[in-house]
Order: structure tokens, then C-alpha cells, then sequence
């Protein structure tokens, strides 16, 4: 079946112009490098915080509806157990518990670890069970003794009963699990008393009425309903993201004038060439045509190469260059694999933050070459 | 066939330095023949080329190509004019370096979108005729002054235009190449084609093969 003319003619285009991009091979190597690069490091950015915040998506989507915290003073303190019996009495409510948790400095590592009471299946006194990141800091293993001073100043000894898996490591890297007799010996809480309680909603619709009743019931309290916590996250990870975009603007900044200049200034040879073209019969759309081709032949490609790089740095090799960044707050940083994830949206935001500047850049000074009087090739 | 009335070419009109290279030309130019602009160096021969060419518009005066006037066309259109009835060698032959010959004398093929067995075909064949053939797939700058003529010469003819224009064509040529191109103008002109070229050459202003010679000086028919 013949060609329709429309489609050879654009063949015909494309292939004038990968030969001309072969021709000026060093310049437009130079290009795709620094254009790739570009591409990868904000893609980088974008793909690591896009994973994150799916991550914390999913983890929170088992959180407890609404967390209840005692407030003395705009402060947060331990909440007495009567204060359960009180909430879980609240129309709406299905079931609450109150939770034992904190924070440990060592000063050994110079780390916060997070102690715990799990709601389920508590370790026996004395055993702990502690996060992959942390055994590997202190170099414990199933059997050692970690020892930590109490709140009191003496020594306390936890042996490790269990190391916990590496998948969970999000959440557990500098995680200590223990029983509630040591964790209320350790730092001192008094029996009946809480760090928080949570309460579970039987309708999820009802979780804002719930959390007003709550504050209704005990104005001293502070309830934090779980889609709060989400939108504190998800502003973490933007204000994170936006922080490492403001440190790269100025890496963008110097791409833009380095591909403006690249892509706009066009050698005499190629005014030479653009004259011939036009001159042989050449209309002006066909060399525009031609350098949109060209443009988006070298950003397209570039949006690629930048693209597949930041993909495989972020999903492959654990994003290693922005983890410290992007990933925890602790000073023990998870290790952990994400699960790929691409947004089509950001993927289109960047394709068109990157790609169409640059065409465009490439076809303006071409369109003012190319609307020049062909008789000036005669003349040269 | 090509018909000048009164035309006129400035550059740089209304500036301090305004030059008139054409200043009132009225010519009629037959088919099918070959004529040379012949004049010094800024006579305003290759102006007036271009003008013929459709390359440029006059300042003034009307440029008429087979009865139709072509001087306030659109640029578009003088394009597809100068795609179709015109066909260029330009002095410097003005290949694009880093492309074969073939890619070369297919260029002013593809805005045309003609079927790309066809179009290898038909420079295939230019090639043969004017002896280039086994230099089809050498680079452009490979080539010596007499290749890169008929290389040039083969682009010129690709879209089977009715005019063939040439600026100085022997102007970097020996006698034994400006000979031979003098043998590619009898064949051209045995087609059918008309050829109009500028030059100060007498090999070629008195060859046989040239029917008329039109002389210039400072813009004007001398």
C-alpha cells in the first residue's frame, strides 16, 4: 500500500533530522547528558515522594480512627484509664484501648529508639523485640542483652527475643517492642495510665461527630481523627519534596540557560543549511517542522534516559541519593525497598515542564531564520 | 516564457545604506533555450537571477511566468513555484555537508512526500546520467568541484522542473569540467528545459550551446 504523502513527507523529515543530529554529534551528546540529568534528578524527587506518600497511605489505612491524647497546659500527658471507660461508653463508639508508647534517646548511637506495647501478643518481661536497623546499630542479635538506663538512672536489661523483619521497616527501624510491666517500670508510668488511647468508629462516617463528642465528654482532650494524621503526612512529604525542589531550582535554572542557548542559537552552518532548504523548495512549516522534530527527538529521548534512570535509582537502588532527605525523621534510617509506583499526572507535569520548553526554545530562532528571503543563499 | 516588466530590487531601502541592484529591467526570456546574464561583478546579474527565480520579489515592477504574474505572490506559493518550475545551481553548490549524494539530490523531493522507491529511482537514474552514480552514497565534501557540480546540478533536476537556473556554473571549473558542463546544458536544453545562468566566463557566454547572452552593467541592460 502506498505512503500517504503527508506521512513520507514527515518520514522524510525525521530522517533529515536524525542526520542532522548525527552530524553535530559532540553538541547534542552534550545536550542529552545534561538534559538527562536534569530529568533524572527531578523525577528523582518526584517519584521518591510520590512512593512515600503511598507508602504512608497504606500504613495509616490501618491506623486507629481517632486517637484520643490528654492535654495539660497546650502539652500532651498521660491519659488515666478512666478516661477510656468514659469514651468507650460514647454512642458510635465500638471499641477502645489505651496504648503505651514513647521515646528513648541513646546515647550510644546518638539515636531516638520508639518503645511499645503492642495491642497483641506482648513480649514476656525482660524480652524485647527490636528493629532490623537498630540490631544492626548495636550489633545485637536474637539472645544479646541490650541494656538502657531507666528513667530512675539505673541499668535496665532487655534481652532480644526477636529481630524484626526487614519488610516492615518503615515503620520498625528503631522500634523496641516490650511488655507493659517493663515499659511502665522503664520510664515510670503509673499503672492505670496511658500515652494515648484510641477508639474504633462503627460508622466511619460518624468519625468527625465521634471526636467532637469526645472533646464534648473531656474537654481536656485532644482527638486526632485519622484523615488528619494523612493530611499531616502528605504535607510532610510536599513541604519535603518542595524544600529538595527549591535546592535543585537552582540546578533547573542553569539547564534552562544552557538548553535556551543550545537549542536557540542557531551556527552559520545551520543558517547555511536552513537558506539551501529553502531556496531548493523548502517551505517555511517544512523547517520548522523539521526543528520541532529535531527538538522533540532530543527531549523526548532525554525525558527517557532521565526518566529510566530515576526509576531504577529510586525502585532499584533505594533512592540513594535523596533517602537522607526524603525518607524518616529518625536518626536511624529505615532500610526498605518501595514499591514502584508512577503517577500519570506528575509523569505528564514533568514530560511537559521539560520537553515543551525545549522544542519551543529550538523552533523560535528557526522560524526567524526560516522566514528570511531564500536569496540570501545566492549571495553567500 | 518569463516575462520582466520595469523591475526594480532594493536592499536595505530607506537606510543609509540602501543599494539598487536591479534598476529597471524589462526582459523576455523564451523556452526551451539557454541564456546567460553576463556582467562584472555587482552588475546585478545574480539579483536579477533570483528575482527570476522567484527566490526574492522585486522592489517594484512585475516578474510574469507563462502569462501569470507571479511578482505579489504569497511566499507560499513561491515556494511551490520555485519547488516545481524552478530548479537551483547555485555558484557555491551549497550541498549539505555530512549527507551522501543521493540524500542531497533527494532533498528538494521531500516536502513533496513522493513514494521513496520512486524518488531513489528517478535520482538513481539523474545519477547515471550525469556519470555520478558509483558516487552516490559519498559524502557531500568527498566530492571534487566538477562531482559536486553534477551532484548539484542532479539536485536541481530532481523535481523535473521546466527551468533550470545557474549562478556562475563555471566559475570554480577547468576548461575540461566547464566543457562538460556545456555538454549537460545541450542535453538539458534537448529536454526541453530552459536554462538561464550568470556569468563572466567567455567559454561559456560564447559556447555554442548558449543562445543568447543578455549584458549588465550597474543594474541595467547594457
Amino acid at each position: 500500500m502506498p505512503t500517504h504523502p503527508w506521512i513520507q513527507r514527515q518520514q522524510y523529515l525525521i530522517d533529515f533530522t536524525v542526520g542532522a543530529l548525527a552530524r553535530r554529534k559532540g553538541r547534542n551528546l552534550a545536550l542529552l547528558a545534561v538534559y538527562g540529568l536534569i530529568v533524572f534528578v527531578l523525577a528523582s524527587v518526584l517519584l521518591l515522594s510520590q512512593a512515600l506518600r503511598h507508602e504512608a497511605a497504606v500504613l495509616l489505612s490501618s491506623a486507629p480512627e481517632v486517637t484520643v491524647q490528654k492535654m495539660v497546659a497546650g502539652r500532651h500527658d498521660l491519659v488515666p484509664g478512666t478516661y477510656l471507660d468514659r469514651l468507650v461508653r460514647l454512642r458510635g463508639v465500638a471499641e477502645g484501648r489505651g496504648r503505651l508508647w514513647g521515646y528513648y534517646y541513646d546515647p550510644v548511637v546518638a539515636a531516638n529508639y520508639t518503645l511499645l506495647v503492642p495491642a497483641q501478643d506482648q513480649p514476656p518481661p525482660g524480652k524485647v523485640r527490636i528493629g532490623a536497623t537498630l540490631a544492626e546499630t548495636r550489633g545485637l542479635a536474637v539472645g544479646d542483652v541490650l541494656s538502657l538506663r531507666s528513667h530512675e538512672g539505673h541499668p535496665f536489661a532487655f534481652t532480644v527475643e526477636a529481630v524484626l523483619p526487614f519488610e516492615s521497616a518503615l515503620l520498625t527501624a528503631d522500634l523496641m517492642l516490650v511488655s507493659e510491666a517493663d515499659f511502665r517500670a522503664f520510664f515510670g508510668v503509673p499503672a492505670g495510665s496511658y500515652t494515648d488511647l484510641v477508639l474504633t468508629v462503627r460508622n466511619p462516617r460518624e468519625v468527625a461527630k465521634v471526636a467532637e463528642k469526645v472533646l464534648r465528654a473531656l474537654p481536656d482532650t485532644r482527638p486526632i481523627v485519622r484523615d488528619d494524621i494523612q493530611r499531616t503526612y502528605a504535607a510532610l512529604f510536599d513541604w519535603r519534596e518542595g524544600m529538595v525542589m527549591v535546592l535543585l531550582s537552582g540546578a533547573v535554572l542553569a539547564f534552562i540557560i544552557f538548553a535556551w542557548d543550545k537549542a536557540s542559537g542557531l551556527s552559520a552552518e545551520e543558517r547555511r543549511e536552513i537558506g539551501v532548504l529553502k531556496a531548493i523548495g523548502w517551505e517555511t512549516s517544512d523547517i520548522m517542522a523539521m526543528k520541532l522534530w529535531e527538538g522533540l527527538l532530543v527531549s523526548v529521548f532525554a525525558f527517557l534516559l532521565g526518566y529510566l534512570a530515576a526509576y531504577l535509582h529510586v525502585f532499584g537502588f533505594g533512592a540513594s541519593l535523596f533517602e537522607p532527605v526524603l525518607k524518616g525523621w529518625s536518626v536511624l534510617y529505615p532500610r526498605f525497598d518501595l514499591s514502584p509506583r508512577i503517577d500519570g499526572f506528575q509523569v505528564f507535569t514533568l514530560f511537559f515542564l521539560t520537553v515543551f520548553p525545549y522544542a519551543l526554545a529550538t523552533v523560535v530562532p528557526v522560524w526567524r531564520a526560516a522566514i528570511a528571503d531564500p536569496d540570501a543563499v545566492m549571495r553567500q | 516564457m518569463i516575462e520582466l516588466v520595469d523591475v526594480r530590487k532594493a536592499f536595505n531601502q530607506g537606510q543609509h545604506n540602501e543599494l539598487w541592484a536591479v534598476r529597471g529591467i524589462t526582459l523576455n526570456l523564451d523556452g526551451s533555450r539557454a541564456a546567460v546574464l553576463r556582467g562584472p561583478s555587482g552588475s546585478g546579474k545574480t539579483t536579477l537571477l533570483t528575482l527570476i527565480g522567484c527566490l526574492a520579489r522585486p522592489t517594484s515592477g512585475r516578474v510574469r511566468l507563462q502569462g501569470r504574474d507571479v511578482s505579489g505572490m504569497t511566499e507560499r506559493f513561491l515556494t511551490g513555484l520555485r519547488r516545481q518550475t524552478f530548479g537551483f545551481v547555485f555558484q557555491q553548490f551549497n550541498l549539505v555537508r555530512g549527507l551522501t549524494v543521493e540524500e542531497n539530490v533527494m532533498l528538494p523531493a521531500y516536502p513533496l512526500g513522493t513514494p521513496r522507491p520512486e524518488l531513489r529511482r528517478r535520482v538513481g537514474a539523474l545519477l547515471e546520467a550525469l556519470d555520478l552514480a558509483s558516487h552516490a552514497q559519498a559524502r557531500a565534501e568527498w566530492l571534487s568541484g566538477g562531482q559536486a557540480q553534477r551532484a548539484a546540478i542532479a539536485r536541481a533536476l530532481v523535481n523535473d522542473p521546466a527551468v533550470v537556473l545557474a549562478d556562475e556554473p563555471t566559475a570554480n571549473l577547468d576548461t575540461e569540467l566547464s566543457r562538460r558542463f556545456l555538454d549537460i546544458v545541450r542535453d538539458l536544453k534537448g529536454q526541453g528545459k530552459t536554462l538561464i545562468m550568470t556569468s563572466h566566463d567567455p567559454l561559456l557566454c560564447q559556447a555554442a550551446e548558449v543562445d543568447r547572452v543578455i549584458d549588465m552593467r550597474d543594474g541595467h541592460l547594457a
